[in-house]
């Protein structure tokens, strides 16, 4: 029964061909280095699903970011967990990204034909970074404040263009409702959107070119 | 083994998410107040007469409002009744109209007695009467009860 169902799903679906491609792929004999990968998109989505989960209750407004994210850690129900998953998972994710590349530059992965994955990963830890960088506004407290105060003043000491810079982060030339709600939005739609983007294009070069082996001494 | 240890993780997962976003509907707080409308003499008789007021709640991390009316018909041998100005059959307000002495809700025309009961129209029950006393100085208080 269940035979047949698996028969009639995979005949219309490619459900077999899709496990052989995609799971079952060859890989050259590796070492625990090469699942950072793996481990950068779990936390990615990890941190989708908590982050969804928070804007339940979280509320973008001056008045009210601070008291909806004490809410969450103190009222809800597994309000603590999910937070805490969310705030400890977003430097994990930096950290295994950032060692995900390192990997990838000290065995040579970058090199023919594997540019275009190379690229789209520096992307991707940009990206990683702008995640960290807004979120870390949104509890609304004085770290965050003060921190997103420092984060955008250093975005204005480039040269010529600093200030400009510096108030399109902002919205204006203070921190002000419009900076929370600005990274509010980068952080919930634009960010997340071309990391989704980029991971799928990344992850369509993996399985296309295959993963690179170790490289040996005399090479 | 796997079908087991899925569940497991399926419920180790899914139970808290289910219980965060259930939460605040699950949190239930019963009051219960009396609250002063209006001296009884200065009410008409045999007109009823809305009187508002609001109470002001916690709701989740907030301070919220809410508005209340209730209908009170005083008769000329001095008994009083009050109703809800809730319709009961889903909730808009509705309101007293003189000339048809009726009252009247603008969402689905249903229309109700001075009684309460209901006359034409789909709510399927009178409208909800408030317990009421008048205390020693004369003021009518009606017993507001909220779960």
């Amino acid at each position: 029964m269940r035979a047949r169902i698996l028969g009639w799903l995979d005949e219309r679906m490619g459900l077999s061909a899709f496990y052989r491609t995609v799971l079952d792929r060859k890989v050259p004999k590796v070492n625990w280095a090469f699942t950072l990968g793996s481990a950068s998109l779990f936390l990615a989505v990890t941190q989708g699903v908590t982050g969804i989960f928070l804007t339940v209750y979280y509320v973008p407004h001056p008045d009210q970011a601070y008291e909806s994210v004490n809410y969450i850690t103190n009222e809800v129900a597994f309000g603590w967990l999910i937070r805490g998953i969310h705030h400890w998972g977003a430097t994990l994710m930096v950290i295994v990204v950032f060692l995900h590349m390192l990997r990838t530059f000290f065995y040579a992965a970058y090199k023919y034909p594997r540019e275009v994955t190379w690229l789209t990963g520096v992307f991707l830890l940009l990206i990683t970074l702008g995640m960290g960088f807004t979120g870390y506004l949104l509890p609304w407290n004085q770290r965050a404040y003060w921190a997103t105060t420092v984060g955008t003043s250093i975005a204005g000491t480039v040269p010529l263009l600093g200030r400009f810079i510096e108030s399109v982060l902002r919205g204006g030339s203070d921190l002000s409702a419009l900076t929370l709600a600005r990274f509010f939005s980068a952080h919930i739609w634009m960010l997340p959107a071309a990391l989704a983007g980029l991971i799928g294009i990344h992850i369509y070069l993996v399985i296309r070119l295959g993963i690179s082996h170790i490289p040996a001494e005399d090479e | 083994m796997v079908g087991l240890l899925g569940g497991v993780i399926a419920a180790v997962i899914g139970l808290p998410a289910l219980g965060y976003v259930l939460a605040p509907a699950l949190k239930s707080t019963v009051t219960d107040e009396w609250v002063p409308l209006a001296p009884v003499e200065s009410i008409p008789v045999d007109r009823p007469t809305l009187y508002s007021f609001t109470r002001v709640q916690q709701i989740g991390w907030e301070r919220t409002a809410a508005s209340y009316g209730a209908y009170v018909i005083r008769r000329a041998d001095g008994s009083v009744t009050v109703l809800s100005n809730i319709c009961t059959h889903l909730a808009c307000r509705v309101s007293w109209k003189d000339d048809q002495r009726q009252f009247v809700c603008p969402c689905h025309d249903g229309h109700f007695a001075e009684d309460g009961s209901v006359l034409s129209g789909p709510p399927p029950r009178p409208l909800d009467h408030f317990d009421h006393k008048v205390d020693e100085s004369g003021r009518l208080l009606i017993h507001l009860v909220e779960s």
